[in-house]
C-alpha cells in the first residue's frame, strides 16, 4: 500500500510541471469525445422524443389509408372498431389566391371528425380549429400567410369554390415534414370537398381513416389480424409504432452520417492520444532511467506514467463530454426547420456515461500502446544516453494492447452501426491503412538508403537523408499524418456523395414544370397553352389506373395467404399507373427481352413491359403472367419486356408499359412535362393553366428544388460543423506528431549551427525534411481514402462513385503546409537564438 | 566481499561482426573499501561499472554484489537490489528534472519503503550545504549544486556500495575539488564501499586502489599511497 501512495506521489510530482506537455493529449480526447458525446445525446433525444410524441407524430391510434375510398369490405371492417373516427381526403392541387393574383401548390386536406386525437392543432385564432370543421372555410399554414401576406378574411380558390381564409396553424399533422416543405397543407372541412370539383378520375387522393380506440386495445395486433383482409381493397394499416419507425428510418441517413463524424473524431483522437503518449513518453526516458537505476521496478516506473495518463485522461474525458453535451444543445436549433417535432434536449445521462466510458477505455488502450515501452527502459541509459533497447523479442503485453485496441474498435463500430460487418470491415480498412502506411515508411527508407543522390546540393541531402537516418521520424510521421488525412479525406469524399445527387437534379437540361390530373379532353388545349409560350413539350403521356389482381397463374389473394412468396408487399399493393405506347422514352433503355411489341389485332395477347426495379420487387420474369383489374374488366398479360429507367432523369416513370392499341378507350387522364426559362414565367403559366382547368395541377419543380436544396444546405452545414470537430482533431494530430520532431531535430540543428551552418541552410534543411515527409503522408493518405471513400460508396450507401475533387486537394495542401509550417516553426528556436542558449535549454 | 568480479567478458553484436569491450575481468572490492577504475577513452571503464551495478548482462562471466549472483536474478530482482544496496553518482547529475532537490533525495528512502524520509532528504541536503535550496529545482541549481543534491541521493538510502561515474567530470577544478571532498567525508562517515570510473589520476589516487583497464582488459590492479596512510 505504502509503495503504491509512492507511486502516486510521484505521479503527482513528475506531473504536476508536465501538464503543458499533455495538452495535447488532452485536447484530442476532449474534441474526440465532445464529438461523440454531442451526437450520441441528441441522438438519444430525437428517439426518445421520437417514443414520446409518437401518438401525436400520427394524431392516432392508428390510420388506415388507401389511394380510393374504403371499399364494403373495408367499410365493415372499419365499423367494427370501437373507436372515434375522423375521415381525411387530401390531394395535391393548385391553389388561386386573389389577393396576390397567384396560383400556389397546395396539399389540401379535407377533414370530417375531431382529429388529431393526440397532440394539438394550433391555430390563430384559436376558435378557427373548431371553425373549419363546421363552416366553410379554410385554415392554411402559417408561412403562407406569411409569404402572401394573407389575413383572416381573405380568399383563397380552390378549383370551383371560393372558401374564406379562417386561421392559420403552425404544424400539420400526419404528414413527413420533409415534403410538406414542398407544398404547404391548407384545411377544409370534409363536407365542403364535392365543392372544389378536383377530385376527377386519374387525381391523385389519398382517403385516410384516423381512429382513437378505446383502451386497452392493440393497434399492432389488430393491424396484423386485419391487413391482408384491407389490402385486397388496396388500404394500408398503419400504427402509431410503424409512424415512429418510419420517422426514425428517415433520419437514419443522417444519423448515420453523424455517427460517422463522430466516430472519425474519436479516431482521430485516439491517433493524437498515441502520438502525443509517445512524445511524452520520449521525453521522460532520461527520468525513467534514473527511476530504474535508483532500483525502480519496470513495472512501476510505468505505473506512474500510466497514472499521470489516466488521471489526465479522466479529466479530459469529463471536459470532453460537458464539452459536447453543450454542443448537442445547438444541434437541434440548427435542425429546427426540419424536424417533425419539437426536439427538448436534455442532459442525455446515460450518452455522457457512455461517452466517459469508452474514452476511458479508448484513451487507456491507445496511451498504454506507447506507455508500455517504459517497462522496457534500460537503466543503464544513465550511463549511456544514445542508448537503443533491442526490442526483438515478441512482448505479449503489447500484444495484448493491440489486439485490445482492435476489439475495442471493432465492439465500438459495431454498437454504432448495429452490423457486424461494418464493424469488421472498418477495422480491417484501418488495420490494412496502418499496415500500408508503415510499409510505405519502410520502403522509402530502404530506397533513399540505396540510391541516395550524392551529387545533390548540401541542404537537400541533409532533408533526404533525415529521413532515413537513426532517430527518424518516417515511420511515426508517415502513420500518424497519414492516417489522420486518410480519415479526414475519406469524411469529405462521403459527405460529397451524399450531397451529390442533389446537385444533378437542378442540372440545365432538367424538366421544371409538371401538369397532372389532366383529362383527355383537355389535353390538346394545354398542349397549344404550353407551346404557345414557347416551352417545350417534353413530354406527354396518358395514364391508365389499374390493380393487380394475380400474376405467374395464382390470384393476389391466393399469393397472399403463401408466405414464401418473393414479390415485396409495396409492389404488390401500389395503384398500377401504366401508360401505353410502343416507342422508349428518352430515359429509358430494354434490358432484357423485345421490345417494342405492339399488339396488331385484338385477338392478339397483350405483352407488356415492366420497368426492372418492379420486376425484380414481383419476382416475375420475361414471359410470366400478369393480371390486371382495369375498372372490374380482367386484362391478362404477359411480360414481354424490362427496362431500365433511368431515375437521374426527371421525367414521369412508368413501372408497366402496355403496347398501343389496349388502352386507348380506357378511363385516363395525362401527363405533361415541361420545361420553364425562368420562375415568373412558370408563375404565369401557371395562372393560365389553373384558370382554364382547375382540376389540373401545376407541379412547379424549381421550387421544390429550391426547398430541397435549403433543406439539404443546411444538412451540410451541420455536417460541416461536426467535421469542424474531425478537422481540429486532425490538426491536433499532426501538431502532437511534429512537435515529437522537434525534439528528435533540435540537437542535431544545434551542432550543425555550432560548426557553422547559416540559418538559411538549417531552414532549408527542415523544410525539405517536412516537405518530403507532409507530402508523402498526406499523398498515401489521400490514396487510401480514395479506396476507402469508394468501398463506403459502393457497400454502405449504395451510391455511384463520384469524387469531388476540390476537398482532397484542400485537405491535401493544408496537410502539407501545416506539416512544413509547424516543421519550421519548430526551429525558429534553433535558428534565431545563439546555439549555446538552446543546448543548456534542452539540457537543463 | 561486496563486489566479486569472476571472468566477466562482455561483447556486442554489431551487424555481423562481434565487439568485445571488456575480457576476462576479475577482481573484487571488499567492505569499506574505495576503488578507482582508471583508463584512456573507449576502454571499458563505463561498461564494466554498469555491469557491476547490475544495469546490464555479462555475456559471459559472473558478477556477485552484496552476496548475489547478479546473473541469476531477474530485472525486477536486481531493481529491489539496487534500491536496497547501491548508490549512484553520475558525471552528468541525473538528477529527475521534474522533482525538486528534496523530492529528488528523497526517492531512494520511499523506494525502500521507509517512513519519515523528507526528514531524513532535509539532514542530507543540509549535510552538503543545500538546506535552503530543498525546494528548487535542477534547472535553478548550477552544477556544483546539482552534483551535491546527487550525492545527498546517493547516501540517502544508506547504501552498501556506491558507484561513482566521473562525479567530478562535469564540474570545474575548484567545484570538483568542493565534490570530491564531500563524497570522500560522506563515504567515510557511512562507512560505504566506494567504486569510482574516472580519468582524473589525482581523484583515483585518493582511493584505496586503482585497477587500470587498456583495451577491454586489465593491465594492473595496484593499492595506493592514501591505503597506506589510513
Amino acid at each position: 500500500m505504502n509503495r503504491f501512495a509512492f507511486l502516486l506521489r510521484t505521479a503527482w510530482r513528475d506531473g504536476r510541471r508536465n501538464i503543458g506537455k499533455l495538452f495535447l493529449f488532452m485536447s484530442s480526447i476532449i474534441l474526440g469525445i465532445a464529438a461523440l458525446v454531442a451526437i450520441n445525446s441528441f441522438n438519444d433525444n430525437l428517439t426518445r422524443d421520437i417514443d414520446r410524441e409518437a401518438a401525436a407524430l400520427l394524431g392516432a391510434d392508428l390510420v388506415v389509408t388507401g389511394s380510393r375510398p374504403a371499399g364494403p369490405l373495408t367499410l365493415a371492417t372499419l365499423d367494427s372498431l370501437p373507436a372515434e373516427r375522423s375521415t381525411e381526403v387530401e390531394l395535391l392541387s393548385m391553389a388561386f389566391i386573389p389577393k396576390a393574383n397567384e396560383s400556389q401548390f397546395v396539399r389540401l386536406r379535407a377533414l370530417e371528425g375531431d382529429f388529431p386525437y393526440y397532440g394539438e392543432l394550433v391555430t390563430d385564432p384559436p376558435e378557427a380549429n373548431m371553425l373549419f370543421r363546421k363552416e366553410k372555410g379554410v385554415i392554411i399554414e402559417k408561412g403562407l400567410m406569411l409569404q402572401y401576406e394573407l389575413q383572416v378574411g381573405d380568399s383563397l380558390r380552390l378549383g370551383t369554390s371560393v372558401f374564406p381564409i379562417l386561421g392559420s396553424f403552425e404544424n400539420a399533422f400526419a404528414s413527413a415534414a420533409i415534403s410538406s416543405t414542398f407544398a404547404p397543407t391548407v384545411y377544409i372541412g370534409g363536407s365542403h370537398m364535392d365543392s372544389t370539383r378536383l377530385i376527377q378520375p386519374g387525381s391523385l387522393v389519398n382517403y385516410s381513416y384516423y381512429f382513437k380506440v378505446q383502451q386497452p386495445f392493440d393497434a399492432d395486433q389488430w393491424e396484423e389480424e386485419k391487413s391482408t383482409r384491407l389490402r385486397t381493397e388496396s388500404m394500408r394499416i398503419e400504427t402509431v409504432s410503424e409512424r415512429q419507425e418510419d420517422v426514425t428510418e428517415a433520419f437514419s441517413q443522417l444519423n448515420y452520417f453523424l455517427n460517422l463524424v463522430g466516430l472519425v473524431a474519436l479516431l482521430l483522437g485516439c491517433i493524437g492520444v498515441a502520438s502525443s503518449i509517445f512524445i511524452y513518453v520520449k521525453t521522460k526516458i532520461p527520468s525513467i532511467a534514473i527511476f530504474r537505476c535508483l532500483g525502480m521496478k519496470g513495472r512501476e516506473a510505468f505505473l506512474i506514467y500510466l497514472f499521470q495518463v489516466l488521471a489526465l485522461g479522466l479529466v479530459g474525458v469529463l471536459i470532453g463530454a460537458g464539452l459536447g453535451a453543450f454542443v448537442q444543445m445547438l444541434l437541434p436549433e440548427l435542425l429546427s426547420d426540419f424536424l417533425p417535432l419539437t426536439i427538448n434536449m436534455q442532459i442525455s445521462w446515460p450518452s455522457i456515461f457512455q461517452g466517459i466510458g469508452l474514452g476511458l477505455l479508448i484513451t487507456s488502450l491507445f496511451a498504454l500502446l506507447p506507455l508500455l515501452a517504459i517497462r522496457k527502459v534500460s537503466p543503464l541509459r544513465t550511463l549511456r544516453a544514445t542508448l537503443e533497447e533491442s526490442g526483438k523479442r515478441i512482448d505479449l503485453v503489447q500484444a495484448a494492447v493491440s489486439a485490445g485496441i482492435v476489439l475495442s474498435l471493432f465492439v465500438f463500430l459495431w454498437l454504432l452501426t448495429g452490423e457486424v460487418e461494418v464493424g469488421f470491415f472498418f477495422v480491417l480498412g484501418l488495420t490494412i491503412s496502418f499496415a500500408v502506411l508503415f510499409g510505405v515508411a519502410q520502403l522509402i527508407m530502404w530506397f533513399l538508403k540505396k540510391y541516395f543522390p550524392r551529387q545533390w546540393n548540401f541542404v537537400f541531402r541533409q532533408g533526404l537523408a533525415n529521413l532515413f537516418r537513426p532517430n527518424n521520424q518516417t515511420r511515426t510521421l508517415l502513420v500518424s499524418i497519414g492516417l489522420g488525412t486518410a480519415v479526414l479525406t475519406t469524411l469529405f469524399i462521403v459527405q460529397g456523395l451524399l450531397l451529390r445527387n442533389v446537385e444533378a437534379m437542378d442540372a440545365g437540361e432538367q424538366p421544371n414544370v409538371f401538369l397532372f390530373g389532366i383529362e383527355s379532353n383537355q389535353i390538346d388545349t394545354l398542349i397549344s397553352i404550353t407551346e404557345g409560350r414557347g416551352m417545350p413539350i417534353m413530354q406527354q403521356m396518358p395514364i391508365v389506373t389499374m390493380r393487380l389482381e394475380g400474376w405467374q397463374g395464382r390470384s393476389k389473394a391466393d399469393w397472399l395467404q403463401d408466405t414464401t412468396r418473393k414479390a415485396r408487399n409495396w409492389a404488390i399493393h401500389r395503384e398500377t399507373r401504366a401508360t401505353y405506347r410502343d416507342y422508349l422514352d428518352a430515359n429509358e433503355e430494354v434490358i432484357e427481352g423485345e421490345f417494342p411489341h405492339p399488339r396488331e389485332s385484338p385477338e392478339d395477347s397483350i405483352f407488356i413491359s415492366l420497368a426492372d426495379a418492379f420486376a425484380e420487387a414481383m419476382a416475375v420474369e420475361i414471359g410470366d403472367e400478369m393480371v390486371f383489374d382495369l375498372q372490374g374488366v380482367p386484362l391478362t398479360t404477359y411480360v414481354r419486356s424490362i427496362r431500365k429507367i433511368d431515375n437521374a432523369n426527371m421525367r414521369a416513370r412508368f413501372l408497366v408499359l402496355f403496347p398501343s392499341g389496349v388502352l386507348e378507350g380506357a378511363p385516363q387522364f395525362h401527363v405533361l412535362v415541361s420545361k420553364a426559362p425562368d420562375r415568373e414565367m412558370i408563375a404565369s403559366y401557371r395562372g393560365e393553366v389553373v384558370k382554364a382547368f382547375p382540376n389540373v395541377s401545376v407541379l412547379d419543380l424549381s421550387t421544390i428544388l429550391q426547398s430541397v436544396n435549403e433543406i439539404l444546405n443546411k444538412i451540410s452545414y451541420i455536417l460541416q460543423f461536426m467535421a469542424l470537430f474531425s478537422i481540429v482533431t486532425g490538426i491536433i494530430v499532426l501538431l502532437s506528431s511534429l512537435l515529437l520532431s522537434k525534439y528528435q531535430r533540435i540537437k542535431e540543428s544545434v551542432l550543425l549551427r555550432t560548426i557553422g551552418a547559416s540559418r538559411r541552410q538549417i531552414r532549408w534543411i527542415n523544410a525539405t525534411e517536412y516537405l518530403l515527409l507532409g507530402g508523402l503522408a498526406a499523398l498515401v493518405g489521400v490514396m487510401i481514402s480514395l479506396i476507402a471513400g469508394f468501398l463506403i460508396a459502393r457497400f454502405q450507401f449504395e451510391l455511384d462513385y463520384t469524387v469531388k475533387w476540390l476537398p482532397i486537394l484542400i485537405v491535401f495542401t493544408a496537410v502539407v503546409l501545416i506539416t512544413l509550417l509547424i516543421g519550421v516553426f519548430n526551429s525558429r528556436e534553433v535558428v534565431n537564438k545563439p546555439p549555446l542558449a538552446v543546448l543548456r535549454k534542452e539540457v537543463g | 566481499m561486496i563486489l566479486e568480479v569472476n571472468r566477466l567478458t562482455k561483447s556486442y553484436r554489431s551487424g555481423s561482426n562481434e565487439l568485445t569491450v571488456l575480457s576476462d575481468i576479475t577482481f573484487s572490492a571488499a567492505e569499506k573499501e574505495t576503488l578507482s577504475i582508471v583508463g584512456p577513452s573507449g576502454s571499458g571503464k563505463t561498461t564494466l561499472l554498469g555491469l557491476c551495478a547490475g544495469l546490464d548482462h555479462t555475456t559471459s562471466g559472473t558478477v556477485s554484489l552484496c552476496g548475489q549472483a547478479l546473473g541469476e536474478l531477474d530485472e525486477d530482482a536486481r531493481a529491489a537490489l539496487r534500491s536496497q544496496h547501491v548508490g549512484f553518482i553520475f558525471q552528468d547529475f541525473q538528477l529527475i528534472p521534474t522533482l525538486t532537490a528534496l523530492e529528488n533525495v528523497t526517492i531512494p528512502l520511499e523506494l525502500q519503503g521507509q517512513s519519515d524520509v523528507q526528514h531524513t532528504a532535509r539532514e542530507l541536503l543540509t549535510r552538503v550545504g543545500l538546506g535552503d535550496r530543498t525546494h528548487h529545482y535542477p534547472s535553478e541549481l548550477s552544477g556544483g549544486e546539482q552534483q551535491r543534491v546527487s550525492i545527498a541521493r546517493a547516501f540517502s538510502g544508506r547504501p552498501k556500495i556506491l558507484f561513482a561515474d566521473e562525479p567530478t567530470g562535469n564540474l570545474d577544478d575548484e567545484t570538483g575539488a568542493q565534490v570530491e571532498k564531500l563524497l570522500f567525508e560522506l563515504n567515510q562517515e557511512a562507512g560505504t564501499t566506494l567504486i569510482i570510473v574516472t580519468h582524473d589520476l589525482e581523484l583515483a589516487n585518493k582511493t584505496d586502489r586503482i585497477i587500470r583497464l587498456k583495451g577491454g582488459r586489465v593491465v594492473t590492479d595496484t593499492l595506493t599511497n592514501a591505503s597506506t596512510s589510513r
